[in-house]
């Protein structure tokens, strides 16, 4: 009875002490901040290439398209839609630092690129995450 | 800079790069991220072509 979670034990704490070397958050963190840049730390290049052009791709549509850079939280759609945006890491805080974006959205194009900032961020922490089990490995 | 795309291209825009994500992140072998990345892609047009016939069908 005692031997089998033992022997789970045993070969899970061996596999997570391979895994956990370092610092594990480094590519959640890393993708968070610069898309792509988690799975370019484990070597995933093409993979974070993809994951780089297509969310940064998003965003700078987005910029084009004269899309709403959120800054306020007055109303709760403010509220998410900042929350969305700030997944976006540097990308949002350079963004807002150069005065990128509307302030108020004036054409229909600008609502469809508020839409697509809101969502290039919460396809980055998608990504961010997807990074970390990387290389936690409970993704292969 | 200033983009102004029709509907569509912006929704063709918009799946494209959702699928690509989603491709990457939801499957793990690269064969099965492409068949997903195209089901996602597929399943975004696809459903924004139906809603908006519906949406045009139910205005009239």
């Amino acid at each position: 009875m005692a031997t089998s979670p033992n022997k789970v034990a045993g070969a899970g704490s061996g596999s997570k002490s391979d895994a956990s070397q370092g610092f594990v958050y480094l590519p959640l963190i890393a993708g968070w901040l610069v898309p792509g840049a988690g799975h370019f730390l484990l070597r995933k290049w093409g993979r974070g290439a993809l994951l780089a052009a297509s969310i940064m791709g998003m965003f700078m549509l987005g910029i084009a398209m004269q899309g709403t850079v959120y800054a306020n939280a007055h109303e709760i759609l403010e509220f998410l839609g900042l929350a969305g945006d700030l997944g976006n890491g540097m990308l949002y805080f350079i963004s807002r630092a150069m005065g990128l974006g509307a302030d108020q959205v004036q054409v229909t194009t600008a609502d469809w690129g508020s839409r697509f900032i809101v969502v290039a961020g919460l396809l980055n922490v998608i990504a961010a995450v997807d990074a970390h089990n990387l290389r936690t490995g409970r993704k292969a | 800079m200033i983009f102004r795309p029709s509907h569509f291209a912006a929704v063709l825009l918009f799946a494209l790069f959702a699928s690509v994500v989603f491709g990457i992140t939801q499957r793990e072998t690269p064969r099965r991220m492409l068949h997903y990345g195209a089901y996602c892609f597929a399943l975004f047009v696809g459903s924004a072509i139906v809603l908006s016939w519906l949406m045009y069908l139910i205005a009239r």
